[in-house]
């Protein structure tokens, strides 16, 4: 008993040591949002100052590709969010020729290397000469972000009661109300996430962007583009701003969730 | 009575499946798979057998193009004073706004980059650019992407520039660009590290600085400083010459001297003491010390340096032309142009800003004024005809597949 | 609904997405199969020819790269499975009720763009940084030392970007662990270190293959870390890979690395997967 007692803490030392070290960097960023830096190489520590929080969006650029981050994202949820709970739904609730190859299509999306994904993009936007922009990193997004969304409402949609969809038909709903009254609203915490879980990727996503971007940028694509001269302080304070605005939200739903936890179907 | 039961073998035979249903959707799809992979091809926009532009492409262009108040240009970083005074000028003259943006880091990838949205006819947000000379430059101009230029809308560039860049190979008569400026490739080095002076190019190949030299990712930057360190004159280069530079170049490498072999972001590396002497652009260097206070050096090697320029172009789908070459010409103005070289310290393309910055650091005095008077007399910007002996160009190419065999000589020093 | 519409309705739910994923996952690859057998030139454009020689060339160019990038990702796999199976064992056995908060934290760093983090790393590492310049000044570390440019950074960022995903595979396998089965091991007269041994990792071990599908192919075709991190002496295939696309326009040889990552991919997890004995990889893929 003792020596699991002594093992547990040894470990639990070893795990806060390990989310203290994937943190480390985070906090580096968000320090050097505050160093008061005279030139855009914002390497060594000057002071510490609040100006940059003032001056968030004094680069156009950035902000721009800030902001196309944020749409690329917004359409992505909301794309990637039907077509991908159409296909959970449709994985979970019914058994169809064809689901094995949907199946490892979707296994496949998810665990192909990005760079392939995104260079096979490429060629395939060369090939029909369409050329590059934000409409087919949208594209891109959306396209792996369908899987995920996929496997998140497919695992909802199997723990199912299908016991309140069978009461809603013995009291004469058609199959159509039965969904959109009763099936979908119980669904849609999954599909949220799934959603959210869509958008998350979009905004980070850097190798597929990189190769459907052409001279459109994305965050993380300025951020990349802009290492060679030296990151300003923006981004260290860009970076903390979607960190923070990224943990509200998860904290908000966990919260939210939880009440619902105990009565859900 | 029953006869012998029938041989299987003809048994299997005959009611053995010929063609399922599943193997003629198989087959069908196969062939189908196979004319997809045949039907695909990537339509190439230009030729890259050398041909004259059309006698009216000019006129072609320009007609019916209006000014719309802005232009986007894109730029090299270190190209400009961060406070852009030049730009604000501009837009206070003509009312024009400027969107300054300093992607372009090198060319390979900025071809890259844009190339797909030039071929598609999309737009690439960009009216104005500055491209050097060399192998992008060439298939910028036989994939048809640059818009001929209206040499009447440049009074400027008529009056002012050096003559000599009329008459370059690799735009003559300057139909698809003008020069932004020109410039130097030597050694720079942080004196403080490196505590000898630097002369040569065989001192990029001293073990003394062992996993502390920088190169250039470009292919013709690292392959001209090969054949220079071999005593070839690179423009008389061979295929031959070629591979011998490489495997000098690849002694480099397997010996552990470089550090990495960098883009735009040497400037960074050499700060940050990654590097302590390095392949480097002249004016990047005095930039540097300028801004950050450093005392980095920058010298060009005995057995000679490159001199490259970079080119003012217009983007063929540009959105604004008539602005953008109004910006051009504006940059031909004496004032401008002697402003833009006493800050980027690069080659400039107008000789009589000589005179203007000569004039300019009379009116300064003290630190100020010997400093504005060194950049006057400064061979990085105004080279006299004997420094351009000793300056090289890049190597050039008569056929696509000799350019293909360099770049595949050099590619993989780089990438391996 | 009547039976036709029954039968027809999972067609029409998946016909949208499913088509989206076939025109532009499917087809894509297709292309770049046949970009990777074509010849010509970026301006004059590439016609396809069959032209399989591609291949040849750039394996035989790019081998050392391509051989880095698998060994760099064995390692960075093999890192985290010893790195990840103590946290996920901890948060599974000893979390109690603050199991998500673990979680959570863990996942925390992701909320930062994973660009901007390594770039931080690299702010971090330099050479004359906040952790070697003092080393170095206090005179334990030589001037010439540093820790960016070589494989071990390279490898570094790759175990600190996957680091989650190995974590929370193997911490799902181990909380669907019924207790129970450890209490009779125990009861069994087996000693910790033989419950774990015998009961409680090839339990886990489900949710380790999952950890390495998640890991390994992606580390192995990273580009990013050795590019931030890392120097010309740590390429990657990613980069070469990269670089041919972006920066030489050559879409033939490009392709035709890409196809060739893929397909080694494919092919080792394939084989890994019989080798464990898993037979459907979808089951496990569909946990």
């Amino acid at each position: 008993m003792r020596s699991r007692l002594t093992g547990g803490r040894v470990l639990h030392i070893y795990t806060w040591a390990i989310i203290v070290w994937l943190t480390l960097p985070v906090l580096i960023m968000m320090l050097f949002g505050f160093n008061d830096t005279p030139g855009r190489y914002n390497q060594t520590w000057e002071g510490f100052t609040f100006k940059w929080y003032g001056r968030v969006f004094a680069l156009d650029e950035l902000t721009q590709a800030l902001v196309i981050s944020l749409l690329v994202a917004v359409v992505t949820a909301v794309v990637a969010g039907a077509l991908g709970t159409g296909i959970g739904f449709a994985l979970g609730r019914y058994r169809f020729r064809g689901s094995g190859t949907v199946n490892l299509i979707m296994f496949a999306t998810m665990s192909s290397p990005e760079l392939v994904m995104g260079a096979s993009l490429l060629t395939l936007f060369v090939s029909l000469g369409v050329g590059l922009g934000a409409v087919t990193i949208t594209i891109a997004h959306i396209m792996f972000s369908i899987s995920f969304v996929a496997v998140v409402v497919r695992a909802r949609v199997l723990t199912l009661d299908r016991s309140v969809e069978e009461a809603a038909a013995d009291l004469g709903a058609n199959a159509w109300t039965t969904f959109w009254r009763i099936t979908f609203p119980i669904i849609l915490p999954a599909v949220m996430s799934g959603m959210l879980l869509a958008f998350a990727l979009s905004i980070d996503d850097f190798v597929v962007s990189n190769f459907t971007a052409g001279t459109t940028t994305t965050f993380p694509l300025w951020i990349w583009g802009a290492t060679r001269v030296g990151l300003p302080p923006q981004v260290n304070v860009m970076g903390t701003l979607i960190f923070l605005g990224g943990v509200l939200i998860a904290v908000a739903t966990s919260v939210r969730s939880r009440p619902r936890k105990r009565s859900s179907a | 009575m029953q006869s012998n039961p029938p041989d299987p073998s003809l048994i299997r035979g005959l009611t053995q499946r010929r063609l399922g249903r599943r193997d003629a959707l198989r087959m069908s799809g196969l062939s189908a798979f196979a004319m997809a992979l045949a039907a695909c091809g990537v339509k190439g926009t230009g030729s890259t057998a050398p041909s004259a532009p059309a006698p009216d492409a000019v006129a072609k262009y320009w007609a019916g193009k209006t000014s719309n108040g802005k232009v986007d240009f894109a730029n090299w970083p270190l190209y400009m004073d961060p406070k852009q005074p030049e730009l604000k000028k501009f837009t206070k003259a003509t009312g024009v706004k400027v969107n300054y943006q300093e992607v372009i880091q090198e060319m390979g990838p900025w071809f890259a980059k844009v190339q797909p949205q030039l071929a598609a006819g999309q737009s690439i947000g960009y009216d104005l650019m500055v491209i050097t000379n060399g192998i992008q430059f060439k298939q910028f101009v036989d994939s048809g992407f640059l818009a001929p230029l209206d040499h009447s809308k440049l009074p400027n560039y008529v009056a002012n520039a050096d003559k000599s860049y009329a008459d370059t190979a690799y735009d003559k008569g300057n139909v698809y660009s003008v020069p932004w400026t020109s410039g130097i490739t030597g050694i720079a080095y942080d004196p403080k590290k490196v505590t000898r002076p630097i002369t040569k190019l065989a001192d990029l190949w001293d073990p003394a600085f062992k996993g502390k030299v920088g190169m250039y990712s470009d292919t013709q930057e690292l392959a001209n400083f090969g054949l220079m360190a071999l005593g070839i004159d690179p423009a008389k280069s061979t295929a031959e010459d070629w591979k011998k530079a490489a495997t000098k170049l690849k002694e480099q490498k397997s010996a552990g001297m470089v550090r990495n072999y960098y883009d735009q972001s040497y400037v960074d590396a050499l700060g940050k003491g990654e590097v302590w002497i390095t392949q480097a652009w002249s004016g990047d260097i005095f930039q540097k010390n300028v801004s950050d206070g450093t005392d980095f050096k920058f010298v060009i090697p005995e057995e000679g340096g490159t001199i490259w320029t970079d080119n003012f172009a217009i983007p063929i789908t540009a959105q604004n032309p008539l602005d953008a070459i109004k910006l051009i010409d504006f940059f031909y103005e004496v004032a401008n142009a002697a402003t833009l070289a006493e800050y980027i310290n690069y080659v400039c393309p107008v000789p009589a800003a000589q005179e203007q910055i000569k004039q300019d650091a009379a009116k300064l005095s003290g630190a100020d004024k010997t400093a504005m008077e060194a950049v006057a007399s400064s061979p990085l910007v105004f080279p006299a005809q004997s420094d351009y002996a000793k300056l090289h160009y890049y190597v050039d190419f008569k056929t696509v597949a000799e350019q293909q065999e360099f770049q595949s000589i050099f590619e993989p020093i780089v990438l391996a | 609904m009547s039976r036709s519409r029954r039968v027809l309705a999972p067609y029409l739910l998946i016909l949208p997405g499913g088509l989206w994923l076939l025109l532009f996952f499917v087809i894509p690859m297709v292309t770049m199969l046949s970009l990777s057998l074509q010849q010509g030139d970026v301006v004059s454009g590439y016609v396809f020819t069959g032209h399989w020689q591609t291949y040849v060339d750039a394996i035989g160019n790019y081998r050392t790269q391509l051989v880095r990038s698998l060994i760099y990702g064995a390692i960075t796999t093999i890192i985290l499975i010893v790195l990840a199976f103590p946290v996920a064992y901890w948060i599974a056995f000893y979390g109690g009720r603050r199991k998500p908060t673990y979680l959570f934290l863990l996942l925390l760093p992701f909320f930062v763009s994973f660009v901007l983090r390594t770039i931080s790393w690299r702010y971090i590492l330099t050479d004359e940084g906040m952790l070697l310049g003092p080393l170095k000044d206090a005179g334990l570390l030589p001037g010439s030392f540093n820790i960016l440019g070589t494989p071990v950074a390279v490898i570094f960022g790759l175990v600190y970007n996957f680091l989650p995903f190995m974590v929370l595979p193997i911490y799902v396998a181990l909380e669907r662990i019924d207790p129970r089965v450890v209490e009779a091991a125990r009861d069994l007269y087996a000693d910790p270190p033989t419950a774990f041994r015998k009961v409680i990792f090839p339990l886990a071990l489900p949710g380790v293959f999952a950890g390495v599908l998640m890991t390994f192919v992606p580390a192995s075709s990273d580009y990013v870390n050795s590019a931030v991190l890392g120097s010309s002496s740590t390429t990657m295939i990613g980069q070469v890979i990269q670089s041919q696309y972006l920066t030489s326009s050559n879409y033939p040889t490009a392709s035709a690395l890409s196809f060739t990552l893929m397909a080694v991919l494919l092919v080792g997890v394939f084989a890994y997967a019989r080798a464990l004995g898993t037979e459907d990889v979808m089951k496990v893929a569909a946990r």
